[in-house]
């Protein structure tokens, strides 16, 4: 009895540091963003003369359609990419399949504002595809101009999210469903319409509400796009050029965790009805058949074509980091390996710095998450769900939002030993990237210790194990491989993360790698050694995903011998 | 509608290398209720499937009336099938369900409307019509996937393993509202099933499936009597095998088992290696004074287990080295014999079948 309550002081004592850390670091700033977004900034009132003065503003109103417009277009562009990949490959037995899995994933590895400046370069107005179409059909296409370049890099950027989810949901559905349709006259395209779309239309909602709710908080593409009568970049100039007090970049914000909240449940309304697609007894996916040789060929061409796109940012990057001048002309002048040599003379704390913030950021990421997941699984603690709420929370504050919040919760709060505000001290960079993150390694970790049975454990505390002994020595080595993948995740996409970096860093030393990318873009004769960096992001960013990747198949495989052995 | 037969012709089917029907012949009579009876992977599905439509398209030819179907795709049929899943389409009402084969069917709009209310009518749930499928007990969904069915008038009515879903009282009811029903609709249905009670009492023939084969066909209680392999005895039932040789002694011929027994047998069986078959319910216990006044066979053996099934009592017999079952109905103040009692168990020979193979 003494044991079983000193064990629940333990986890009482965790819980509590894990609630005052995410109360002091999410709650707070995004609680007072919005609270500030409500007040008069003269008389300290609640009022919603903030809002009436948004919408009084035409570019505001401008920015406002523009983000929806660019949010909404995207999503389209998405779908149009996603959708005869995920047809191709959940409907034929076809080797294309295997490529498209593989590819189709490949966008994720690299932030959208990284290939921006190679997309412009690829398909502005002067860029090689244009010059090539001048050049033999005296014709150009606009896809960069203003808006449409953002739609173009945020689609190509983000198709993945809906390819991926639909072609679960297709996967999922029971062929007896399409079988019974066949069986009372339909097939072709009636069938698609009316039954075998429909029935996969959770994983197409939850896919595009994700894509929605990623290009809206965006920051990075527009600003490199010079594009910036959006709302994200309308809340960073406000917030960067007029002052924190400015309330307008609060309004903003407000309005941008509205719409992700508004996604978010979109996608959970979505989801929440899926187990109607799923495989009942004796289904197993849609009926997959042979191609034709000619269909084979224009299968492939499709593909082809769908993937050239999808590849040409990494494509325009690559070349940019290797050329010497690259303007008015298809491919850039001569090559050179001189970018590199500048990256590595100057620009080298801009790695360190990276490879330190996201390193710190996973790693408490990691513990808080092993922590929240441990006390919301695993103990009686009254409230404990609130933890597993606030960690999974942190997906519906835009990096913008985040960042505008640090700046006006911790700038007055002076660190006694550093001797300079929390908000322009690095760590608040760390700890920012953290709770980013922090969704991702609390899903990863929640999974790992789900798949721990608790007579493991319950096995332990009988043979004499107290509560810490048993999280130290059976918990953590069995969630370890989850534990890992959780790591990389967040390292990977902390590693590139630049909306609410953007907004912190106060000194250029202090700067991680998308800063660095993102200030080398913003001069012509920065975008080689840009461009360099750039792809060293890319690298780092792509090993971490294939080692988290050989974490879970790992973990999977050490599971299912367990399973076998059990 | 007019019933119609339907005609198997010498059909193969093969996914990939798996050879999974092999040279299947079978006429079903029009109106006929027929059962494909069999285990799991016996190719009872699959033959049903490739009737539909469904599946590797097969050698051989499916005749549906005098039409060949062998090479029409499933949506141009008219052949219904009712799907062990049940397959409601989730994001419909059951309304829509049941009108969707009408619709495909470019069913003029003022006709769909009655005839949907007809055939929810006729399965009892024309009050549900509003509800989604995911509010509906497994009973009902059954009733909606049947009314989905039959509201296009289809040739002929294709079941796959229609009851399986359904906890064991729902199972009996439904089994009698379905043939209520294929009476009434006077459809040619066949049934696949792996229960041979569903097949028993529902079907008017049935066919016995094994390893792409059909092993015999006729009706339940002919193949119960009267099994032409040992799979078939075996399926079909409990049933005790000895195995020995069939010999003639003076003139008549003779069936010896292993352990000695002797049983006679028609002079029509040829003689050599066979097995004797028979129903443990036909086998009946009897003190040693009885068993010679009785013109029966008898062999005397050791109580080595029983079972206590309710309306039965089931012994397992040792008889020189081989296991009888026994089935002695059950009567209430009755003793159960003590493992190990000697006891004689007598049959009559009219009751046991000789099978090779």
């Amino acid at each position: 009895m003494a044991a079983q309550s000193r064990g629940q002081w333990g986890a009482a004592g965790t819980g509590l540091a894990v609630f005052i850390l995410l109360m002091t670091f999410l709650v707070i700033p995004v609680g007072k963003v919005i609270y500030v977004a409500f007040v008069d900034v003269n008389t300290g009132r609640l009022t919603l003369l903030n809002f009436a003065d948004f919408f009084n503003t035409s570019l505001f109103r401008e920015s406002f359609v523009n983000s929806i417009y660019v949010a909404g277009m995207s999503v389209l562009f998405a779908a149009l990419i996603s959708m005869p990949l995920a047809y191709f490959t959940t409907r034929f037995n076809f080797a294309g399949a295997a490529v498209i899995q593989t590819l189709g994933v490949i966008p994720l590895i690299m932030p959208p504002f990284v290939g921006a400046v190679a997309m412009q370069l690829l398909f502005g107005a002067n860029g090689s595809v244009n010059l090539l179409l001048d050049e033999h059909f005296g014709f150009t296409i606009p896809f960069m101009e203003g808006l449409n370049g953002v739609i173009m890099v945020e689609s190509i950027h983000y198709f993945p999210f809906i390819l991926i989810n639909l072609s679960a949901s297709l996967n999922n559905i029971d062929r007896a469903m399409e079988e019974s349709a066949q069986n009372l006259g339909a097939h072709g395209l009636r069938l698609f319409r009316r039954i075998v779309f429909p029935l996969a239309m959770p994983g197409f909602a939850a896919g595009a509400a994700l894509v929605f709710l990623k290009v809206f908080d965006d920051l990075g593409t527009p600003l490199l796009l010079n594009v910036n009568n959006m709302l994200a970049p309308q809340a960073y100039l406000r917030i960067s050029s007029i002052g924190i007090s400015d309330p307008m970049g609060y309004v903003i914000s407000v309005i941008l965790v509205a719409f992700s909240l508004l996604s978010l449940w979109t996608s959970y309304l979505a989801t929440r009805g899926r187990d109607y697609a799923s495989v009942q007894k004796g289904g197993g996916g849609l009926m997959k058949r042979d191609l034709k040789p000619w269909e084979k060929a224009g299968a492939w061409a499709v593909i082809i074509l769908i993937l050239l796109l999808v590849l040409s940012p990494h494509i325009g990057l690559l070349l940019l980091s290797f050329g010497t001048i690259w303007s008015f002309s298809v491919l850039p002048d001569g090559f050179t390996l001189a970018h590199y040599g500048e990256v590595f003379s100057t620009a080298l704390p801009y790695i360190t710095n990276t490879l330190l913030y996201a390193g710190l950021a996973a790693l408490l990421d990691v513990l808080v998450a092993t922590a929240i997941a441990y006390v919301v699984w695993r103990t009686e603690l009254p409230g404990r769900k609130v933890l597993d709420y606030m960690g999974t929370a942190a997906v519906a504050v835009p990096g913008v939002v985040l960042g505008i919040g640090y700046l006006r919760t911790f700038h007055d709060f002076n660190l006694p030993i550093v001797g300079k505000p929390l908000a322009s001290w690095w760590v608040i960079i760390v700890i920012a990237l953290m709770i980013r993150r922090l969704p991702y390694a609390l899903r990863a970790a929640t999974a790992a210790l789900q798949q721990v049975a608790v007579s493991l454990e319950e096995a332990a505390q009988n043979l004499g194990a107290g509560r810490f002994t048993t999280v130290r020595r059976i918990v953590v080595p069995l969630m370890a491989g989850g534990i890992a993948a959780g790591f990389v995740t967040a390292f990977a996409t902390a590693a590139v993360e630049l909306s609410a970096t953007l907004m912190l860093v106060s000194a250029e030393s202090d700067a991680p790698l998308a800063y660095g990318i993102y200030v080398y873009m913003q001069t012509a004769a920065g975008r080689g050694p840009g461009a360099a960096l750039g792809v060293l992001a890319v690298i780092i960013v792509g090993v971490a995903t294939y080692l988290s990747h050989r974490f879970v198949e790992r973990t999977r495989a050490a599971h299912e011998v367990t399973a076998r052995d059990g | 509608m007019q019933s119609q037969k339907i005609t198997i012709e010498n059909l193969h089917l093969s996914f990939g290398d798996t050879h999974v029907l092999k040279g299947i012949d079978l006429e079903i009579a029009p109106g006929e209720f027929f059962a494909f009876l069999g285990p799991s992977g016996s190719g009872k599905s699959t033959l049903l499937r490739a009737i539909a439509g469904f599946g590797p398209l097969p050698r051989g030819r499916i005749l549906i009336g005098d039409e060949d179907v062998t090479s029409e795709p499933p949506w141009t049929r008219n052949v219904g099938m009712v799907f062990q899943s049940y397959a409601l389409w989730p994001h419909m009402s059951v309304w829509k369900n049941v009108a969707f084969g009408l619709e495909e069917r470019n069913t003029p709009r003022e006709e769909i409307a009655p005839r949907v209310e007809q055939a929810l009518e006729t399965v009892g749930l024309a009050h549900l019509a509003r509800r989604r499928p995911s509010q509906l007990s497994g009973g009902q969904q059954q009733r909606v996937a049947l009314a989905r069915t039959i509201v296009v008038e289809p040739r002929v009515l294709l079941l796959d393993e229609p009851l399986s879903n359904l906890d064991a009282n729902l199972r009996i009811q439904m089994r009698r509202e379905l043939l209520a029903l294929q009476r009434k609709l006077g459809i040619t249905t066949i049934f696949v099933t792996h229960d041979q009670e569903e097949a028993n009492t529902t079907a008017d023939r049935m066919a016995v499936l094994d390893a792409g084969v059909i092993q015999q066909s006729g009706p339940p209680m002919e193949l119960y009597d009267n099994p032409v392999n040992l799979f078939v005895a075996g399926f079909l039932g409990s049933a005790n095998r000895i195995e020995g040789k069939v010999i003639t002694d003076k003139g008549r011929k003779m069936f010896v088992a292993q352990g000695g027994i002797t049983i006679p047998v028609p002079d029509a069986e040829p003689e050599g290696a066979a097995s004797a078959v028979f129903r443990p319910q036909n086998v009946h216990l009897m003190t040693p004074q009885a068993a010679a006044e009785s013109s029966t066979v008898c062999f005397t053996g050791k109580v080595t287990h029983s079972e206590f099934l309710g309306s039965l009592i089931r012994y397992s017999l040792d008889l020189a080295g081989s296991e009888i079952l026994v089935d002695e109905p059950h009567q209430a103040g009755q003793k159960v014999l003590p493992e190990g009692s000697e006891i004689t168990a007598c049959i009559t020979s009219n009751q046991v079948r000789i099978l090779r193979q």
